[in-house]
């Protein structure tokens, strides 16, 4: 009754939906086509940063007004028009601004709106300017699309339209070696991952008839993720992954969701992709993009809460890729490549809570790291800008002196993504954490301890690897300008600006302009307190706030059902699986049965509040002692040796070369080029076309001109045409 | 002795044979041409024979339409020989064998 009433959709068209998408694809085509004529900075800027800029506030007064999709129940809905519809398979071009995506649009608008700024900045002086923003405002229609459609197909077209985008920016720098192959990975691995997600949806399809999130009476469309919930929890067995059930649809979409957010064993491209422009590097690759994966899993919640295998994957998974990425992390020397791998070890933590159950705080910590690795990207981007397009920590240090605002900013976003209390990171982290601990309805009993436990080593690795990027750019000894015969100079604008052309090194660093301070200050203060929409009741109760807090209570409605009925009894003895019990734990009803939106819930139990409060304790135990080794480590000794393992990243770049890369490429190159290109096709066509010409030569003897010739050639035909009825004009008379 | 059937289609035959015997060895184009005519109207006789056999005029009704293409063709094939004598100075068909000049 109550899904009912959350998905009964106001049928309202509210047509200022679509400008979201819209206004950035204007950008992108203005910039496009009148950007590239003008070659006028300033106008490309301003273009760029309106078209965000209303979609900006076209999300927020969608979302807050008096019955915005942040209030109300039910989500907005604009209907454009009737996509497809062939059969019963129907698809709509239209767009849904429920409280999930009303939160991602919210967070993405924003933090892509101070990224266009930013790059306005950080873009000074290149030569693809105008081909910049339009690609960026591309970008921002593709995501923006993505998030508000309302079914899986549209959805799609703004998954692979992120990845177009993502393809193009970061081989954005076409006179850079690295960048082409680096865009033609992103490129070649998220193919991997979307073959996932189109099998997904067309299971979907087969098995609900529907391919949309929402219910539409109006246009006679019921919701898919409605029809999964009355379906049956699978069994919790490796068989179901096969059995072609919601299982399937759940794992299927998780490789979707892999490829995207660069889980194992798709992460390989994200690292490459840091050859982009460094605010292509904060916005596709740490803030937006590539939480799209979490997006999905978490509006797809439904189904993955039906399936417990694919929940167990994905939280081994998530935590897996998380303490991987952590341990390479802590090695690199490129100030990018470290925060690169930052974001992989963080995504991991997002499924992790997926996995284990905890969608709104899967959620919760998307958007914190939206606001603080945007920040921590935007800051390495200022480093690299002020240190004439320097990557390599080792030749930085002691830059607090040269770039105070980018130090103050950056320390906010180092404290955020290291756990320290009150910074936004703090909170969705710990939620993580604990959530892990606690669950009990997804995780095989014990797995949970496991699995927390690697969590909080990668907190601590975390703390570690972020102290080690600070320490070695911000704080210890001045070591730029001293070895210019180093061996591999990194430089990444190709030398497009003057300055830094020219005399490379000669300069010292330099603080940042305006447009690029103004967004990491805003970035930095809401890594510091953006975590105070989400403050767990654990907390909150010492100073009397609410059992749910605010994120909790906004995103409640979208993954507040979960389904009654329970997995088939033998499946469930095999592997000891405990069917989801109806239990809350610190007020969250996430899968308990439906509830209301701030509806009444159970109060947590006072032991459980204070071992969530122990929890809390351990976690900034962990950040501090983490802050505290890699201080210790670096401080004196900045360039000390990081194993070689972890510094070649375990090798999987040259795993996956020699096992599937060198093998394709062989194939292709001896079997399919060399025998069946050159051999079969090209031999076939080629005696085709020789018997032909061999045909010719032979017939045009009888063109040669003798008109006697033709004569010959008339009487022999008339001679066979008459012997042959002759001949069997005597046949029938001998008869 | 009553003419038989046979006679004339003995004859038309050998009249049909000189033609194509004709068409074949001569060269010069107004032998040819006349050859073809000594053809046509060898099958004219055989018409009129048959006719006369079976007593149905429709052979000779054929006949008056082979001699009416029979002049059609002798008009345009005379023009098209003098086009070609006027050109190459020559009624030789072995000279005529390329189309351009």
């Amino acid at each position: 009754m109550s899904s009912e009433q959350l998905y009964c959709l106001l049928l309202t068209a509210y047509s200022m939906l679509r400008y979201i998408i819209f206004a950035p694809l204007a950008g992108a085509v203005i910039n496009w086509l009148v950007g590239r004529r003008l070659r006028n900075e300033r106008f490309i800027g301003i273009v760029a940063c309106a078209a965000v800029g209303v979609s900006t506030l076209i999300a927020f007064y969608l979302a807050f007004n008096s019955n915005g999709a942040l209030r109300s129940t039910q989500p907005i809905m604009d209907h454009l028009w009737t996509w497809i519809q062939v059969g019963k398979f129907r698809a709509d071009f239209a767009l849904a601004m429920d409280r999930l995506s009303g939160i991602y649009a919210l967070f993405i608008t924003f933090v892509g709106l101070l990224i266009h700024v930013f790059a306005t900045g950080y873009m000074h002086g290149d030569r693809g300017y105008y081909r910049f923003f339009a690609y960026l405002n591309l970008f921002m229609f593709a995501m923006l699309t993505l998030v508000l459609a309302d079914n899986f197909l549209l959805m799609f077209v703004g998954w692979e339209g992120v990845g177009l985008c993502s393809y193009l920016l970061i081989g954005f720098y076409l006179d850079k070696d690295e960048a082409a192959p680096a865009a033609k990975k992103a490129f070649i691995a998220n193919r991997v991952g979307d073959w996932g997600f189109v099998l997904g949806l067309m299971l979907v399809f087969f098995m609900t008839g529907s391919i949309s999130f929402f219910d539409k009476p109006g246009y006679s469309v019921s919701s898919a993720l409605t029809a999964i919930s009355t379906l049956p929890i699978d069994g919790f067995t490796w068989h179901a992954i096969f059995a072609g059930g919601v299982t399937s649809i759940a794992v299927l979409l998780f490789i979707g969701a892999t490829g995207k957010s660069a889980q194992i064993p798709l992460f390989v491209w994200l690292p490459d992709a840091m050859a982009g422009p460094t605010p292509v590097s904060a916005l596709i690759h740490a803030a937006t993009m590539v939480t799209a994966g979490v997006y999905m899993v978490v509006r797809c919640n439904t189904i993955f809460t039906h399936a417990p295998t694919a929940m167990f994957i994905v939280a081994i998974i998530g935590a897996g890729t998380a303490l991987f990425a952590a341990t390479i992390g802590i090695a690199q020397n490129d100030i990018k490549k470290v925060l690169a791998y930052s974001t992989i070890s963080q995504l991991g933590y997002m499924f992790l809570a997926c996995g284990v159950g905890a969608f709104i705080a899967a959620i919760f910590h998307v958007m914190t790291h939206a606001f603080f690795k945007a920040q921590l990207f935007l800051g390495s981007g200022s480093v690299i800008h002020g240190m004439h397009h320097e990557q390599d920590m080792r030749r930085m240090g002691g830059l607090r002196k040269y770039m105070p605002i980018t130090w103050i900013t950056m320390c906010a976003g180092w404290l955020a993504i290291c756990g320290v209390p009150i910074f936004a990171g703090f909170f969705s982290k710990d939620e993580i954490l604990w959530k892990t601990w606690s669950a009990s309805s997804f995780v095989p009993a014990g797995f949970n301890k496991a699995l927390w436990f690697v969590g909080a080593i990668t907190a601590l690795l975390t703390a570690v690897y972020m102290t080690r990027l600070m320490v070695m750019t911000f704080w210890s000894n001045e070591r730029f300008g001293a070895d210019h015969s180093a061996d591999h100079h990194q430089t990444e604008h190709g030398g497009h600006s003057a300055e830094g052309a020219h005399e490379p090194h000669a300069h010292k660093p330099h603080e940042s302009p305006l447009s690029m301070t103004v967004p990491l200050i805003v970035l930095a203060i809401l890594s510091t307190i953006g975590g105070l929409v989400g403050v767990p009741y654990a907390l909150s109760s010492l100073a009397g706030g609410r059992p749910d807090n605010y994120f909790e209570r906004a995103l409640d409605p979208v993954v507040g059902h979960a389904p009654e009925s329970t997995t088939t009894g033998e499946a469930t003895s095999e592997v000891h699986w405990q069917t989801p019990p109806p239990q809350e734990i610190d007020g969250k009803p996430a899968f308990g049965p439906a509830h209301e939106a701030g509806g009444a819930e159970h109060a947590a139990s006072a032991t459980e509040l204070n071992e969530e409060r122990l929890f809390t304790l351990i976690s900034v135990v962990i950040a501090l002692v983490g802050i505290a080794i890699g201080w210790l480590m670096f401080q004196r000794q900045p360039l000390r040796q990081m194993p070689r393992l972890l510094e070649n990243k375990y090798y999987v770049d040259e795993a996956y070369d020699a096992a599937i890369i060198n093998p394709i490429h062989v194939t292709s190159r001896e079997g399919l080029w060399k025998i069946f290109d050159v051999g079969v096709i090209d031999g076939f066509l080629h005696t085709l076309g020789r018997t032909i010409v061999d045909l010719g030569r032979t017939f045009r003897y009888m063109q040669i001109g003798f008109v006697r010739g033709y004569a010959a050639i008339i009487l022999a035909g008339a001679l066979i045409i008459i012997g042959y009825f002759a001949y069997h004009g005597a046949q029938l008379l001998m008869r | 002795m009553v003419p038989q059937l046979s006679w004339y289609l003995a004859l038309s035959a050998v009249l049909f044979t000189i033609g194509v015997v004709g068409v074949m060895i001569k060269r010069n184009v107004i032998s040819m041409f006349m050859c073809i005519e000594l053809m046509l109207n060898a099958v004219n006789l055989t018409f009129v024979a048959f006719s006369s056999f079976f007593r149905d005029l429709s052979g000779q009704l054929f006949v008056f339409i082979v001699m009416t293409v029979a002049a059609a063709e002798a008009a345009v094939g005379l023009g098209i020989i003098i086009a070609i004598f006027r050109n190459r100075e020559s009624l030789d068909v072995d000279d005529a064998r390329s189309l351009k000049l």
